[in-house]
């Protein structure tokens, strides 16, 4: 498996697959009972794992077709629910690195983002058009280009969305949100002298 | 662009600077952790070389993972006691402190920070748990966070964030009899969607708010988050005062009366502009279940399963994969669906009004055949107010269990389980596929009460058609 994200991430490339359904939660993604544990190492194994059970092989992520691949493309309000990053956390370590879709849910579009995946954004007929085409051709070799916002193989190509904010993160490689936190530290100092709640609910300075 | 809404106000004063990027460095108030989310963030602080840069802002507890009929140490499953005495470990070090087993403190995070007072009006909340909107219902600004955040957070007591827009639920008349504060929750988000709020924060607002209890106001901003918004808040008020006044963290002496006119002030302006408006009518809301795998999914309990053709294009592939899972056929009136099990707890409906609800349904009747009902107090507190007021053996009597504090059976994370194509009568909030701990398992979300009602009569049953003993 490729290394985990780390750095500017100006486009990330590789073959897609396809999880079709309105929202989809995250504990369909990773069930609780997976959460039982201190580290997120083996959680890949356990991506979906209930959907794939049910499906006996059937699931997009058991066919044999779509192992590889590195571009999840979903439809709307994907990631709903629970706040677990451990949902983001088992798609990456089964190798997703990118996400195409209608609409995410905002806590997990935040944990995507922090562990440097995009989740991109496009029309519901667009992102029905992309999944038909990797459905029509599994091996297609697709390109998600943070720079110019397009998802594209040879020859076909749609605009995809990212808000500017996390777009700049993941490009400039500043998506890992902790160094830039604690580099303002003086200024979380000065807040805290001037909270009420810290002082007693005296009026600020 | 809203302004002057209490959101604004608490924004702006926790805003430590705009990052580049577009976000925003927003300074914490108060960070509760527990056993589930937490490990790894521990981990990566100290991969980072890094320390707990405020712990007296952190406080833990144990919750999804605790057994509730044995709370013997060691916890018969090892994975459950390995992330527990991690958790203990990781506070231990860090000097955080742990509101363990037996402490008297300990139960559900989104129960215990409230009853201690911690979670107080004007303050950022946050913690890794989606349900942490609860904490609003004081008129503080709380929402879940990922693993990573919570690392952040523990570094540096301030995390990246985009501000919400804000709409107000503006909620006129009064709520009728029989019907609680969950019936509204869920009326919204089955108007709303379950992504009708993603990029706002729900402010809860109007005649209908201004009179619910504190521990409703809980109830309804606990699931703000299965309407898709983060956040989800009520103003703060005399009511919310008067539930912190001598809660053990609360402000107390001169400290109180400034805290009282601070608060106050926070209050979203009359003239506050808001991005967007809904208008309910709590008086026309009846007792609401859920019938499908979406919180979004509910109806009135005088209501069927709606036909496909009577449903909007883009909701029907939804339904007809509920009506497969769930075994449901489009046509059924909701009320008289059989169940096997009913759940009584969680961080939504486990606080001590909730149990008194389902008490006053429960007392002197039975549950019946073949059905599985226990009851799970939200926390250490409320089992013991509960127990000191009788209420666990107004339980017993009616054949349901009385059990130790826990999330239980909202996230199948301990023993706690349906079982195959089992279905429940659930205080919980999520219904989503295989919640409960059963790949094929079925939920119902209701109120407490009406967990109650089903339980007495094994199915799904309007809690108003029985005559209610709150008293002995």
């Amino acid at each position: 498996m490729a290394d985990f994200p780390s750095g500017p991430i100006q486009r990330v490339e590789g073959r897609a697959l396809v999880v079709a359904g309105e929202d989809i939660d995250t504990d369909r993604i990773i069930p609780a009972r997976f959460l039982k544990c201190v580290s997120f190492d083996a959680l890949g194994e356990q991506a979906f794992a209930d959907d794939r059970k049910e499906l006996e092989g059937a699931h997009p992520f058991d066919q044999p077709q779509f192992q590889g691949a590195s571009i999840l493309v979903v439809n709307g309000n994907f990631g709903c629910g629970s706040s677990r990053e451990h949902a983001p956390q088992a798609l990456m370590r089964w190798g997703i690195r990118a996400v195409v879709g209608v609409s995410f849910a905002e806590i997990f579009f935040g944990n995507c983002l922090a562990l440097g995946i995009p989740c991109t954004t496009a029309a519901p007929d667009q992102v029905l058009s992309i999944q038909a085409a990797i459905q029509a051709d599994p091996s297609r070799a697709w390109t998600l280009d943070l720079e110019v916002m397009k998802f594209s193989a040879e020859g076909e190509s749609w605009t995809v969305s990212l808000a500017d904010g996390p777009g700049e993160m993941l490009r400039s490689g500043r998506w890992d949100a902790t160094s830039q936190l604690l580099a303002n530290g003086p200024q979380v100092d000065a807040l805290m002298e001037h909270m009420p709640y810290l002082n007693g609910f005296r009026p600020a300075i | 662009m809203s302004s002057g809404t209490l959101y604004d106000k608490v924004w702006d004063l926790h805003r430590v600077t705009d990052l580049p990027g577009g976000s925003t460095q927003l300074f914490v108030g108060l960070h509760l952790i527990h056993e589930v989310t937490s490990p790894q963030a521990f981990a990566a602080l100290r991969d980072k070389g890094l320390t707990v840069r405020c712990p007296e802002r952190t406080v833990a507890t144990v919750d999804h993972i605790v057994p509730t009929i044995s709370q013997q140490r060691p916890f018969e499953d090892p994975l459950a006691e390995e992330m527990l005495s991690t958790l203990e470990r990781n506070c231990a070090e860090h000097g955080i402190v742990l509101n363990g087993l037996g402490s008297g403190r300990q139960g559900i995070v989104h129960v215990i920070a409230p009853e201690l007072g911690l979670t107080q009006p004007g303050m950022t909340v946050a913690c890794g748990d989606s349900h942490t909107s609860t904490h609003g219902a004081f008129g503080a600004i709380a929402f879940g966070i990922g693993t990573s955040q919570v690392r952040d957070v523990l570094a540096s007591q301030s995390l990246a964030m985009n501000k919400l827009k804000v709409r107000r639920i503006q909620v006129n008349g009064q709520l009728t009899e029989g019907v609680s504060a969950k019936d509204l929750v869920l009326h919204v988000i089955r108007t709303l969607g379950v992504k009708g709020g993603v990029g706002y924060a729900y402010e809860f607002a109007g005649p209908a708010i201004e009179v619910l209890s504190m521990e409703e106001r809980m109830t309804l901003c606990n699931m703000a988050i299965e309407g898709g918004a983060r956040c989800g808040y009520v103003n703060p008020d005399q009511i919310t005062f008067d539930y912190l006044n001598g809660r053990v963290h609360a402000p107390s002496g001169d400290d109180w009366d400034r805290a009282v006119t601070w608060w106050s002030s926070l209050a979203s302006d009359a003239d506050a502009v808001v991005d967007d408006e809904v208008v309910f009518d709590a008086s026309a809301i009846a007792p609401t279940v859920t019938w499908g795998i979406t919180p979004g999914q509910g109806l009135g309990i005088d209501e069927s399963i709606p036909m496909p053709e009577s449903l909007e294009v883009g909701e029907r592939p939804m339904a007809e994969e509920a009506y497969k899972y769930m075994d449901l056929q489009p046509g059924t009136p909701i009320a008289g669906v059989p169940v096997d099990v009913c759940f009584i707890g969680s961080c939504t409906n486990g606080r001590l009004s909730d149990l008194r609800a389902a008490a006053a349904v429960a007392r002197g009747r039975q549950v019946a055949d073949g059905i599985r009902a226990f009851v799970v107090p939200g926390s250490e507190q409320v089992a013991k107010a509960a127990e000191e007021e009788g209420l666990d053996q107004v339980f017993r009597a009616a054949g349901f269990e009385w059990r130790e504090p826990g999330c239980s059976m909202c996230l199948a994370m301990n023993p706690d389980r349906l079982e195959g194509r089992q279905i429940s009568a659930s205080s919980s909030n999520r219904n989503f596929k295989g919640r409960q701990g059963s790949a094929s398992g079925r939920t119902l979300l209701m109120s407490p009460a009406m967990v109650a009602a089903a339980a007495v009569h094994g199915r799904v049953t309007d809690v108003r058609s029985l005559s209610l003993q709150p008293d002995l």
